[in-house]
């Protein structure tokens, strides 16, 4: 994807200080030197490309009163479509990766209540067949960096 | 508590920021609010926690990312804190959290390592264990992603 120094440094800065002032775009902008309508035309298109999955608010899950937990399963080859298709049809799977490991899919799944989410991990049990799953909720957050420096 | 505005705030700014000179002003709009009430009322969400961050989320893997390693760790439980702050400071990891072991799961702590090849991955990690002393680990190499979407609450 073809991103030029202003997009990299445009962004660099969205990810970090988006300003929560009553003009943001306009003063980022005004830190790099170009106007408001470039700012907005170049996250526009930095979206419409994909660059850019979503511009808001990123949420503590746990403060506001949601539950959520990493997964991981042992799913034959052969399965693979199959199981992730039961996994991810649930809106709160949010990340689901297949990892080189006897424990080849990993998943998060959050969920309004301890008891939805353990209705989840049942349901994804029965309907695959797959009794084991590592259920693997964080017990101490140390670090969570989102942004990358480019 | 969150009060039944808090939950509108936070369904607006989930859906995303308006692309308009005067975004907050729009979303005080829909909700009822002067613009001035609601930049104050989010500045008092990020402070309390609530709003992690206000700003975009990017995919890294096109930003020449192209490599992320789950690094998991058997770390003494009486040295988690100690050990857990250490890979913190990383700046390679993005990631840290503690996670309970399980009978076929001896780890009790996870990273994320981002980098641009696998080698480079295993290279930190390598690094990090030598800086923090611990030699019980494994990479995890993704291979697939097989979905990766932002949580919508209160939906």
């Amino acid at each position: 994807m073809k991103t030029d120094q202003i997009d990299r440094k445009l962004l660099n800065l969205i990810q970090t200080d988006f300003p929560l002032s009553p003009e943001p775009y306009r003063e980022i902008g005004e830190a790099l030197g170009i106007s408001e309508e470039e700012v907005l035309s170049r996250i526009r298109s930095m979206i419409s490309n994909g660059l850019i999955r979503r511009l808001g608010g990123i949420f503590d899950s746990k403060m506001l009163g949601y539950h959520s937990t990493l997964c991981a399963m042992q799913v034959d080859q052969r399965r693979i479509d199959e199981v992730a298709a039961v996994v991810n049809s649930y809106p709160g799977v949010t990340h689901n990766y297949l990892r080189e490991h006897e424990y080849n899919m990993w998943f998060t799944a959050t969920a309004p209540s301890k008891e939805e989410l353990d209705e989840f991990i049942a349901r994804v049990k029965r309907d695959t067949g797959i009794n084991e799953i590592l259920v693997l909720p964080a017990q101490k957050l140390f670090k969570i960096r989102v942004n990358f420096d480019l | 508590m969150l009060s039944d505005q808090d939950r509108r705030i936070i369904k607006e700014l989930q859906n995303g920021l308006p692309l308009a000179s005067r975004p907050y002003q729009i979303i005080g709009f829909r909700l009822k609010m002067s613009e001035e009430e609601l930049i104050n009322r989010v500045s008092h969400l990020i402070k309390n926690g609530v709003i992690r961050r206000l700003g975009a989320a990017v995919r890294h893997q096109d930003l020449g990312f192209k490599a992320n390693a789950m690094v998991v760790w058997d770390v003494p439980d009486d040295k988690i804190c100690e050990v857990g702050g250490n890979m913190a400071g990383f700046r390679e990891v993005t990631h840290c959290y503690q996670r309970p072991r399980q009978a076929n799961w001896p780890y009790n702590l996870f990273t994320m390592v981002h980098g641009h090849s696998r080698g480079e991955c295993a290279r930190i990690a390598e690094k990090i264990a030598q800086a923090v002393g611990m030699n019980k680990y494994d990479l995890l190499f993704s291979t697939a992603e097989l979905k990766k979407i932002s949580m919508r609450y209160f939906e």
